[in-house]
């Protein structure tokens, strides 16, 4: 089956976007459930990747390979490493007010971001993992970039109904009560530190699900293939826009400012050649002026949070 | 072993002096604003550029060059505060947090669309460090200390000295009592943003000098500086300049036992001992 | 015309209203004392004067012109200076430096001002240079009042001065608050000490619930059984 160039890109596009969208969920369970500010994303996200690569890629010389694991059990072990690293930064950090947690997390992202760029025994430094196994490489190639979407929506729908009921549930409760109100909760017997370890823990591990599955998309990760930074941001602008504490608005916000970034793609191809090379600041501005504007007239985004249906649909007696 | 301490001892005091001079401002804003400015390394490389610009196509000496820029960067800083921060006064400081963070790209991204993402230097001549017994100590290192300990001086006379200085003090202490004490706080914030960002200001210029200037160079600073205030005790100037300093030096200095590349870590495993252990700095702040 | 007049103010914080029909009147030159239990509103109705909580029915007027709900940086200028019952003072800031700060509306020469603050609290001249922080708590009351008088005030609103304090040092802030009176500033004060502050008060008001309840002239709200009972606490 051959698609059109279009659909092509199209397919390409979801596919992608749908990758970020489970990372805005993931970050959607540190921020919109509990309150946790983490702009060390990209390190969740390039620990997922790398671990997926290094599980999934032959044997090489150039860095640790040859355990040719298939990829869900390599992807689930990239969610439990990211899930590892994050409970080991979380025993320090979690209980830090929201500022002082963000500057952590800045540094947990930096420290991430240099092993991986060092330690070159490990993954092959700057010159990066190529040949990452794509799933469903028995068949032609634009089958393949579907049954990836396909499988990539499916992993959003798991993901997405597990967080529904994670929300929906005691715990989940319990997590906006600590968020908005902290000393409260702790008055009321409450472990706060438990169920902040908790809520960081499932987020990096969604987000190191989402990187594995990003790795084996692009064939190919180094630790500038994707700019840090920039995927921190760019996650951080969908919550936001989406709305926070709002999983469906986590999907929707991702797609949405896939979209618009994808976008300005269009509009810089129309920009004359000396500016080529500026075309990738011009769309970082044009997000970040977004974001502004997103901050100063809506900041609860498109779907703001609701407050829950209970998962039992009992009516109380009085 | 002991000329290599000292010599490093040396580029700790220049480098700390950098992230003295950003954490100053950093931490003054904390203190009156109530958030962490997430763009105060890049109002550092704005202020690098600034300085390109009047050295650069203008040919004017750096002399010229440093309080240009530092005045640029401080208005600069000034309206941002009137178009943005201003219209987010009232809302939760996580929300300042996040715009800052988004401010941050935007300057960032400007400055990549106006001079380009490469490496550029202000001079191409290369001073000869001056020699004294095995210890190395470049010429421009020792007017960058010059300038930055006079910087402090002037800081120190201001906030003692003046009414605004004063009030800035007082609102960094109780910023409700202050509006009722009739203290206008929206000209000490903007006041608070004219210290701070031509300090930035500054400190971009140094760190330019002292490696090469580029896009990312603020941002890349940007977690020393932090760790540099939160050493100090987020609020209070002075503890950062300290931290500053101390922060360098061990940075530096721990170059003898650690990969050059890991410095940053040096930095972070600082900001979690502070954190964990001594959450209102080695002075005690807020 | 009353110096300072409220009627009907209904107002709190966000949703629900502390204040509930709250009228009062300070007349030039009056010391009046507002009373009355925990949680009667005393201080809110203090805050509502000078702009810290909003008013959402009634009016405030000072010397006749409108100050409802206006923000206290328009008020001061205007002659009122409140002084909060807690962090009233700058803590890292000097003795001096706070008074200065008192004066900071002022483009003309406070010096006069300060001198009398300083005459008025002894105490204070001798530690000009201190910071704030490390005094105690009556100096640092006595600090807190002398920086609102720096703006040479014709209404001087205070939130329990004598809140914590010592007896020796309720009596000397009493004392004082009498001789700045007596130099013809006016005085709202909400007190807990009530006993001792009604014995001087040319005028008192009960609150309770957020609104009036009982009305009269300092010693005689004191001599009231009821009052003395209910509000005095024996």
């Amino acid at each position: 089956m051959e698609l059109g160039g279009l659909a092509s890109f199209l397919v390409f596009f979801l596919t992608l976007a749908g990758i970020y969208a489970i990372m805005t969920l993931g970050l959607n369970v540190q921020w919109g459930f509990s309150g946790q500010f983490n702009i060390g994303i990209a390190g969740f996200w390039a620990v997922g990747s790398y671990a997926a690569a290094i599980l999934t890629t032959p044997e090489s010389p150039y860095h640790l390979g040859g355990f040719a694991w298939p990829m869900l059990p390599s992807a689930l072990f990239a969610a439990a490493l990211s899930a590892l690293i994050a409970l080991l930064i979380g025993l320090i950090c979690v209980n830090l007010r929201t500022d002082y947690l963000a500057i952590a997390t800045i540094g947990i992202g930096e420290i991430i971001r240099l092993v991986l760029k060092n330690e070159e025994w490990l993954t092959n430094g700057v010159r990066g993992i190529p040949a990452i196994p794509r799933p469903f490489s028995g068949y032609g190639r634009d089958v393949q970039a579907l049954l990836f979407l396909a499988l990539v929506v499916a992993a959003i729908i798991v993901v997405h109904a597990l967080l529904e009921r994670a929300r929906r549930s005691p715990w989940g409760r319990v997590q906006r009560a600590i968020r908005d109100n902290e000393a409260a909760a702790r008055a009321s017997g409450k472990n706060v530190l438990r169920f902040r370890l908790e809520a960081f823990v499932l987020g990096a591990a969604i987000m190191g699900f989402g990187g594995a599955l990003y790795a084996h998309f692009a064939g190919f990760i180094s630790p500038e293939a994707f700019d840090p930074l920039f995927a921190t941001f760019l996650v951080w602008v969908m919550l936001i826009a989406g709305g926070s504490g709002n999983n469906r608005g986590a999907i929707l916000g991702a797609f949405a400012i896939w979209a618009l970034w994808s976008g300005t793609q269009f509009l810089t191809a129309y920009l004359p050649i000396e500016w080529a090379a500026r075309g990738g600041a011009l769309r970082v501005l044009l997000v970040g002026l977004l974001l502004q504007v997103i901050l100063i007239s809506r900041p609860e985004g498109l779907l703001p949070e609701r407050p829950p249906r209970p998962i039992a649909g009992r009516a109380r007696r009085p | 072993m002991l000329i290599d301490l000292l010599q490093l001892t040396i580029f700790g005091l220049v480098v700390g002096g950098i992230f003295a001079l950003g954490a100053v401002g950093v931490s003054m804003l904390f203190g009156i604003l109530r958030f962490a400015n997430f763009a105060h390394g890049d109002m550092m490389t704005l202020g690098g550029y600034f300085a390109l610009v009047v050295v650069g196509p203008l040919a004017l000496p750096m002399w010229i060059a440093f309080p240009v820029a530092l005045a640029a960067t401080a208005a600069v800083a000034v309206v941002i505060d009137r178009l943005l921060f201003r219209r987010l006064r009232r809302t939760a400081p996580v929300i300042l947090l996040i715009s800052s963070f988004g401010l941050a790209l935007i300057l960032r991204s400007i400055i990549q669309i106006v001079w380009g993402p490469e490496n550029v230097v202000y001079w191409t001549e290369i001073t000869l460090p001056w020699r004294f017994g095995g210890l190395r100590i470049r010429p421009d290192h020792l007017v960058m200390l010059a300038v930055t300990v006079t910087l402090v001086v002037l800081l120190h006379l201001f906030l003692t000295r003046t009414r605004m200085g004063k009030a800035m003090r007082a609102m960094a202490d109780d910023p409700d009592l202050a509006r009722v004490t009739g203290i206008d706080t929206e000209r000490v914030i903007a006041w608070t943003w004219i210290i701070g960002g031509a300090l930035a200001a500054a400190a971009g210029i140094f760190l330019a000098v002292d490696t090469r200037l580029n896009p990312l160079l603020g941002w890349n600073t940007l977690l020393p500086v932090f760790a540099a205030a939160l050493l100090g005790g987020i609020g209070k100037p002075y503890g950062a300049i300290a931290g500053g300093f101390l922060l360098g030096i061990v940075s530096e200095v721990s170059t003898l036992f650690l990969e050059p590349v890991y410095k940053p870590a040096v930095a972070f495993a600082l900001i979690v001992l502070v954190l964990v252990y001594r959450p209102t700095g080695i002075f005690g702040g807020r | 015309m009353a110096l300072l007049e409220l009627q009907g103010v209904r107002g709190g914080y966000g949703e629900a209203d502390i204040l509930n029909g709250v009228d009062l009147r300070v007349e030039e030159g009056e010391i009046v004392v507002v009373i009355g239990p925990n949680g009667a509103g005393k201080s809110t109705a203090m805050k509502a004067v000078f702009g810290l909580v909003r008013v959402r029915e009634g009016r405030i007027r000072f010397d006749g012109r409108e100050i409802t709900n206006l923000p206290p940086e328009r008020l001061v200028p205007l002659g009122l200076s409140y002084v909060p019952q807690e962090r009233n003072v700058f803590p890292s800031l000097t003795v001096q430096e706070n008074l200065e700060m008192g004066a900071y509306v002022r483009r003309d020469d406070f010096r006069p001002e300060l001198e009398e603050v300083f005459a008025l609290f002894p105490a204070l001249a001798e530690r000009r240079d201190q910071r704030v922080g490390t005094m105690s708590g009556g100096e640092r009351q006595m600090v807190a009042i002398g920086r609102a008088l720096m703006t040479k005030p014709r209404l001087l609103l205070l939130d329990e001065p004598t809140a914590g304090l010592s007896p020796k040092f309720t009596a000397l802030i009493f004392e004082r608050i009498r001789a700045i009176n007596a130099r013809g500033v006016s005085v709202l004060m909400v007190e807990q000490n009530a006993r001792e502050a009604l014995s001087f008060a040319d005028r008192a008001y009960v609150l309770v619930g957020g609104a009036n309840r009982f009305e009269d002239h300092g010693p005689a709200v004191l001599a009231h059984p009821e009052i003395a009972e209910l509000f005095l606490g024996g």
